[in-house]
């Protein structure tokens, strides 16, 4: 499908997150959901890097305890999102970030806010899997609780035994937890790393296509791990494979050309979505 | 050529380029190695002349001349031992210096300066490393040596003078000054090393750590400084080997006199400056062999002291995986 067509079926101004044409079908399909079982309210997000803006008036509130799908093209402000979440941003000088975060319930770009405490809530899982390369396994998992003020040593055993074990590593990894990290295979590692921003008991935790750069298997074990995790966190996850995110998430978010195109359930958003636009791109006829 | 496929429709000149190119690479492979071997064969001539030419030298003291402290050309005995001291507490001293400044620099250049900062410090520093070695001696002597004698040793002297290390009338001329003299010409190579290192650290490694909630000082400290550790060292050695063989500015402010003193505040001389001093003095055949019996033994030195931290280095890398954040 040409971008002309795409654009008739999908006129621009209706792309507008404000305008009630999308929030309102939004609202009613998550319906059930009120304020308290927000992780996440979005309201009005901006991102610009200098003078460009990549995220556009982006609003959108996350379920407590589910796994929400960021889906898009390339380019489409997907991991700008996800890294307003946990103040990322704040680390890039021209970077500028505007509008409202809430984690439940409590403003994390307001003045009283601190980036530190705030990603210490929420934790972060790359696209390329960036374990510590001089520490070992056990010490890379025991860095995030370190630096929360951790010292007792049976503490942060445990610690890093529950990650270990939650990231689904501990019986690849007990019998050898002081090798060094990079002595893992890459599937490996990228569990290392989950386990690593598990240590730290976030709230949330955000994953930048965490499984793109893995083999099937692999990519099947993190998904598994997961499905595990959302029992206990809120997970959003921004990926290119919708098969993914169909397997995965509960919710999906589709953004295009740095705005919130159409969010809904993730069963809604494959087999029904309400913009074009987003048919268009689960069916695979752009992006 | 023979063996060269031609395919269908190739041209002739291009099979011909083909042809080349297949004798370029041994060619080239050659070229580098030769010069390559080159630069080795250069260090061992320079090794036999130094050898050679300190025969009577070596005859007349044997290993005696390594550890006697006697430089007497009246009587033509001669001993290496203060020059070795000298050479290796002034270097010690540069690095106890400089090291600190320099990775404080450096870290401040690629992790803390605003940006429109970092260019013209950069710059700044690199032009240090320009200043010629003679005129950092002549500031030495006629700016700095007085400071020190009028300011930083009183100061040093009240403040520490129970330990021997500052005990004794101050000169101004002295192992002290020998030592902050080569710290300010071996800073800029450790600063400008240490900030490409550092800059090499992959910003992933950073965010990792900012991702588990560390503040700036602790992502520097668990992502960027364990990263580079070893290539940080390196560059601390790169130093120390410019500071071994430092002459100038380090004979124009250490005093020179072949004593060893505990005192930091007393007169030194080191390899160097001793061979820059008195190569033209050198009357006497044992004299001269002398002088390059010490460059042999400067030579050696800086090679012992090259490898040792090369050892140290390697050995720090591996045992430090389980050493914990």
């Amino acid at each position: 499908m040409t971008t002309a067509t795409i654009e008739k079926s999908v006129p621009r101004k209706r792309l507008a997150i404000n305008s009630p044409a999308i929030t309102a079908p939004a609202a009613s399909r998550l319906e059930a959901l009120t304020p308290s079982d927000w992780a996440l309210d979005v309201r009005d997000l901006s991102v610009y890097f200098g003078t460009n803006r990549v995220l556009k008036d982006v609003s959108l509130q996350v379920r407590n305890r589910s796994v929400t799908a960021i889906i898009g093209p390339s380019g489409c402000g997907k991991s700008t999102f996800l890294r307003a979440m946990n103040r990322m941003h704040d680390l890039v000088p021209e970077a500028r970030v505007t509008g409202a975060v809430r984690l439940f319930g409590s403003s994390i770009y307001g003045p009283e806010a601190d980036a530190v405490a705030v990603r210490r809530r929420v934790g972060m899982v790359f696209q390329k899997s960036n374990p510590f390369p001089t520490l070992s396994i056990v010490d890379n998992v025991k860095v995030g609780p370190r630096l929360g003020g951790v010292r007792q040593r049976s503490v942060l055993d445990e610690r890093a035994e529950r990650s270990l074990r939650l990231a689904a590593l501990w019986d690849e990894v007990k019998d050898r937890l002081n090798a060094p990290a990079v002595s893992l295979s890459g599937g490996q590692q990228q569990r290392l790393c989950i386990a690593r921003a598990l240590a730290v008991e976030p709230e949330v935790l955000l994953m930048d296509e965490p499984a793109s750069a893995l083999d099937p298997i692999a990519t099947a074990r993190i998904e598994e791990l997961i499905l595990n995790l959302k029992k206990d966190l809120t997970i959003v996850i921004v990926t290119h494979n919708l098969q993914q995110a169909a397997r995965i998430s509960d919710y999906t978010a589709f953004f295009y050309l740095g705005e919130l195109v159409e969010y809904d359930t993730t069963s809604k958003i494959f087999t029904g979505p309400a913009r074009q636009k987003t048919e268009d791109y689960v069916t695979g006829r752009f992006g | 050529m023979n063996g060269t496929i031609a395919l269908p429709g190739e041209s002739k000149a291009a099979a011909a380029r083909i042809g080349k190119w297949r004798l370029g690479d041994p060619l080239f492979k050659w070229l580098t190695l030769a010069m390559a071997l080159v630069v080795v064969a250069l260090i061992v001539i320079i090794g036999f002349v130094l050898f050679h030419w300190s025969a009577l030298a070596r005859h007349k003291f044997g290993w005696g001349f390594l550890v006697s402290s006697e430089w007497n050309p009246v009587e033509d005995r001669y001993g290496a031992l203060p020059f070795i001291y000298g050479t290796l507490v002034s270097s010690f001293l540069a690095l106890v210096i400089a090291v600190p400044l320099s990775l404080a620099t450096a870290l401040f250049l690629t992790e803390l300066a605003p940006r429109w900062l970092r260019q013209p410090l950069t710059v700044l520093i690199e032009l240090l490393a320009a200043v010629p070695s003679v005129i950092l001696g002549l500031w030495g002597i006629f700016v700095m040596v007085p400071w020190l004698r009028m300011h930083l040793f009183p100061a040093l002297r009240s403040a520490f003078g129970f330990l021997p290390l500052f005990k004794g009338p101050l000169y101004g001329v002295c192992m002290l000054a020998g030592g902050i003299i080569v710290a300010i010409m071996i800073l800029p190579i450790i600063t400008s090393v240490s900030r490409e290192i550092l800059r090499s650290v992959p910003n992933l490694q950073r965010e990792a750590a900012y991702a588990l909630g560390a503040t700036r000082w602790e992502a520097i400290r668990v992502a960027v400084l364990s990263h580079a550790r070893k290539g940080l060292f390196g560059a601390v050695i790169l130093g120390l080997g410019r500071a071994l063989g430092e002459t100038m500015a380090v004979t124009m402010v250490i005093g020179n006199r072949p004593e060893i003193a505990l005192s930091l505040f007393a007169p030194g001389y080191t390899m160097a400056s001793v061979i820059a001093n008195e190569f033209a003095e050198a009357t006497t055949d044992v004299y001269l062999h002398a002088l390059f019996e010490i460059g042999l033994v400067l030579l050696g030195v800086t090679l012992i002291v090259n490898a040792l931290a090369r050892i140290l280095m390697n050995a720090m890398a591996g045992a430090n995986v389980t050493r914990r954040a």
